[in-house]
């Protein structure tokens, strides 16, 4: 340290700590803060995960057996909402917390007390969402992707409760991007230039811009949303002069950017471990960097791809179309740089590697289903049904939820000091595993066979697929309580873990003592381009 | 880290922030935008199959004796309308530049005066532009006491330069129910 001034000003935050619920209500310490952001989400991945298993027993077979029809519904809205805004997105701006000063060398956030706002935001936004669903008529009912005017003629009294939380969701988003922006581009320790950057770095900083693109999208859609309900406007309303098909492209402007701030983080986990555990360095560094800016900026124009059937001029889909085919050649440049990497690698298969190696694996499935829904003339045929259920969650969660486990195994004996234990973890892995294949895949063949999506009822042809999907289904939620015995064990104790745990692993955050002191990088590490850089020759 | 390099830093984060905020004004911006941006795109390529939602100005092309345009009226009204709404022809043939009347029946079975709105929709999307409502019901509200019935009509001409591949067009009204002043 070459001043007293700077030391003297960490020093102060070092100062009176905090105890108890103070200590975490007012922290602006990044890693806690981080660690509040992971508590959260694995919180929300329960609540979810239990109401995907509502709906997966009420399929268990044919007919009514559990509950109500339009309590089935309030499942698979409250579902989606909640795996995508509370457990898949802060998920991964815990990660970002955590990881990403340690990994620029910086002391912490660049704006710590905006951070702690951003987290708090949460919390509120998702009691006043889950308490919608006791009062009166219901909580949301209208699927995650609130079409008007379900939303809004047809809605339950609750909405303007929804309404609310989305906007607090969004702003905790927008802020927490911010945030994340502001860091990466001022506090990288000096001699790291972006090409520099660890792909985690990289793709958050690309996902953090989509963020701030098109969350005031989703603001301004519920907003429309609200006037519509209360104030008399027509904004979706057909009778005054609005469209309803205007209320679509809008949610999917911000929705399709929305789907790859929910993967491209994933990728950067997947681009730390896979060269990690193949003890080599990551293959095409910069074409991943160019693919994953390329993979942003497609997600612009995109998005009438989840809107075929409702009736677009033949131009307009035949661009969309190809537009989202397109999509498919930067994801490849990012599995073909994958297995390169592990190409003539020496693999050793710890846990975070396993669930990497799934994830690119299944992500891949997911893909191309994918670009299997993007034919138009096969879109008419899946659109709705089962086979885009079973896509969205191949990529949602043997894909980006592996990577967010994948990621977990890979930095928790940073975060505590122990090494997770490997006997259950690698049983926490393949019931996962069995588990997520057996509940997804039968529902590419429901879905071919015509099953539709969000219907608690169905024809007895699908009875196998649902009961093999429901099987799979508690199979995989119950494995997940493995996870946190594992966390859990892990915080305890276990087989102490060096400042590099990993044999291959590189970064800055392998260099601070593990576990990960409460402040560390109060001086800029060093960086030697040739000698750190993901990028170096 | 020395005082001087962290003012720098300091600096930097605050510039990045003013940056930052502008792009999200832009985004903000950009949402209330979409919307008038989306009517406009939608008038000008007719492709919400509203068309245009004012009287148009005759076109006189010269009329396409050797083509047969079919015309489908089709009506319907909203949920909750106590209206009767029908058209007193379905279909019509009709040579492209041709100027024809259609007329449209309307009765209010409630006991109450009611007001409703008749919005159009003309398909295939891409026929919208071609065809011009030179007077329509369409463009203002209908109020009718209880149990008046009422006749309306639209008068139209399908441009001559309508694309070879459309044969029938179909041209729906959806009667809304109309509240407020």
């Amino acid at each position: 340290m070459t001043s007293n001034s700077y030391s003297s000003a960490t020093e102060h935050a070092h100062e009176p700590q905090l105890r108890g619920l103070k200590r975490w209500l007012l922290t602006t310490n990044h890693k806690e803060i981080g660690t509040l952001y992971l508590i959260f989400s694995l919180t929300m991945f329960f609540i979810g995960g239990t109401m995907a298993l509502v709906i997966r027993a009420e399929l268990f077979q044919p007919g009514l057996q559990l509950v109500q029809p339009e309590f089935f519904n309030q499942m698979t809205t409250m579902h989606g909402l909640i795996m995508v805004f509370g457990a898949v997105m802060p998920a991964f701006v815990g990660l970002a917390n955590w990881m990403v000063p340690l990994q620029i060398g910086a002391p912490d956030m660049a704006l710590p007390r905006l951070n702690n706002f951003s987290f708090w935001l949460l919390p509120l936004a998702f009691s006043l969402l889950l308490s919608s669903l006791f009062m009166e008529g219901g909580g949301p009912n209208f699927g995650w992707t609130f079409y008007a005017p379900l939303s809004t003629t047809y809605a339950p009294p609750s909405t303007n409760f929804f309404i609310l939380s989305i906007h607090l969701a969004g702003i905790s988003s927008i802020l927490g991007a911010i945030n994340i922006i502001a860091t990466i581009l001022n506090m990288r320790t000096p001699a790291m230039k972006l090409m520099d950057m660890p792909l985690f770095v990289w793709t958050w900083l690309i996902t953090a811009f989509l963020l701030l693109a098109v969350m005031p999208v989703l603001a301004g859609v519920v907003t429309m949303m609200l006037l519509d309900i209360n104030f008399g406007t027509s904004f979706f309303n057909a009778a005054g002069g609005g469209d309803p098909v205007l209320f679509q492209h809008l949610f999917w402007f911000f929705g399709h950017p929305e789907v790859y701030i929910m993967i491209l983080p994933a990728f950067g986990i997947a681009s730390m471990i896979v060269p990690a555990f193949a003890r080599k360095r990551l293959f095409g560094y910069r074409s991943m960097v160019y693919a994953t800016a390329s993979i942003a900026i497609l997600s612009f124009v995109v998005w009438a791809h989840h809107m075929f059937t409702v009736g677009l001029p033949l131009a307009a889909q035949l661009f969309f179309m190809y537009a989202t085919m397109l999509i498919a050649v930067p994801t490849g440049v990012k599995v073909f740089n994958w297995v390169a990497t592990l190409f003539h690698g020496s693999i050793s298969f710890e846990v975070p590697m396993l669930f990497t190696l799934a994830f690119i694996v299944q992500f891949t499935i997911g893909g191309l289903s994918g670009v299997m829904l993007a034919i138009v003339p096969a879109d008419y045929q899946y659109h709705d049904t089962y086979f885009v259920v079973a896509h969205f969650h191949y990529v949602l969660v043997p894909g980006a939820v592996f990577a967010i486990i994948a990621g977990v195994y890979y930095w928790l004996p940073k975060w505590t000091g122990y090494y997770p234990d490997e006997t259950l973890g690698r049983w926490h892995f393949w019931l996962s595993v069995i588990g997520v294949n057996l509940t997804f895949f039968p529902m590419h063949f429901s879905g071919l066979a015509g099953m539709p999506r969000r219907i608690p009822d169905y024809a007895l042809q699908f009875a196998d697929f649902n009961l093999l999907s429901s099987l799979g289904g508690f199979l995989f939620g119950l494995s997940q309580l493995l996870l946190v015995w594992v966390v859990v064990r892990c915080v305890r104790g276990g087989k102490p873990a060096p400042d590099n745990p990993w044999e291959g692993a590189e970064g800055l955050e392998w260099t601070v003592p593990s576990p990960a002191p409460l402040h560390t990088f109060s001086t800029p590490p060093e960086f030697i381009p040739e000698r750190d850089s993901p990028s170096r020759a | 880290m020395n005082s001087l390099s962290l003012r720098t830093q300091q600096q930097g984060i605050r510039r990045t922030l003013w940056w930052l905020l502008l792009m999200l004004c832009g985004s903000v911006a950009f949402t209330v935008a979409l919307v008038p941006l989306y009517d406009v795109f939608c008038e000008l390529t007719g492709i919400n199959g509203k068309g245009v939602n004012s009287a148009q100005v005759l076109q006189s092309t010269g009329i396409d004796q050797q083509r047969n345009v079919e015309v489908q009226m089709v009506t319907r009204t909203a949920a909750g309308m106590n209206w009767h709404f029908s058209a007193t022809l379905s279909h019509k043939a009709v040579h492209p530049g041709e100027i024809h009347q259609m007329w449209f029946r309307m009765q209010n079975l409630g006991r109450t005066t009611g007001r409703a709105h008749a919005v159009p929709s003309i398909s295939p999307a891409e026929a919208s532009n071609y065809f011009l409502k030179l007077e329509c019901f369409c463009f203002n509200d209908q109020q009718l006491a209880a149990e008046e019935v009422l006749e309306v009509p639209v008068v139209f001409q399908i441009r001559s330069d309508l694309p070879e591949d459309l044969h029938r067009l179909t041209l729906a009204y959806t009667l809304y129910p109309q509240t407020g002043p």
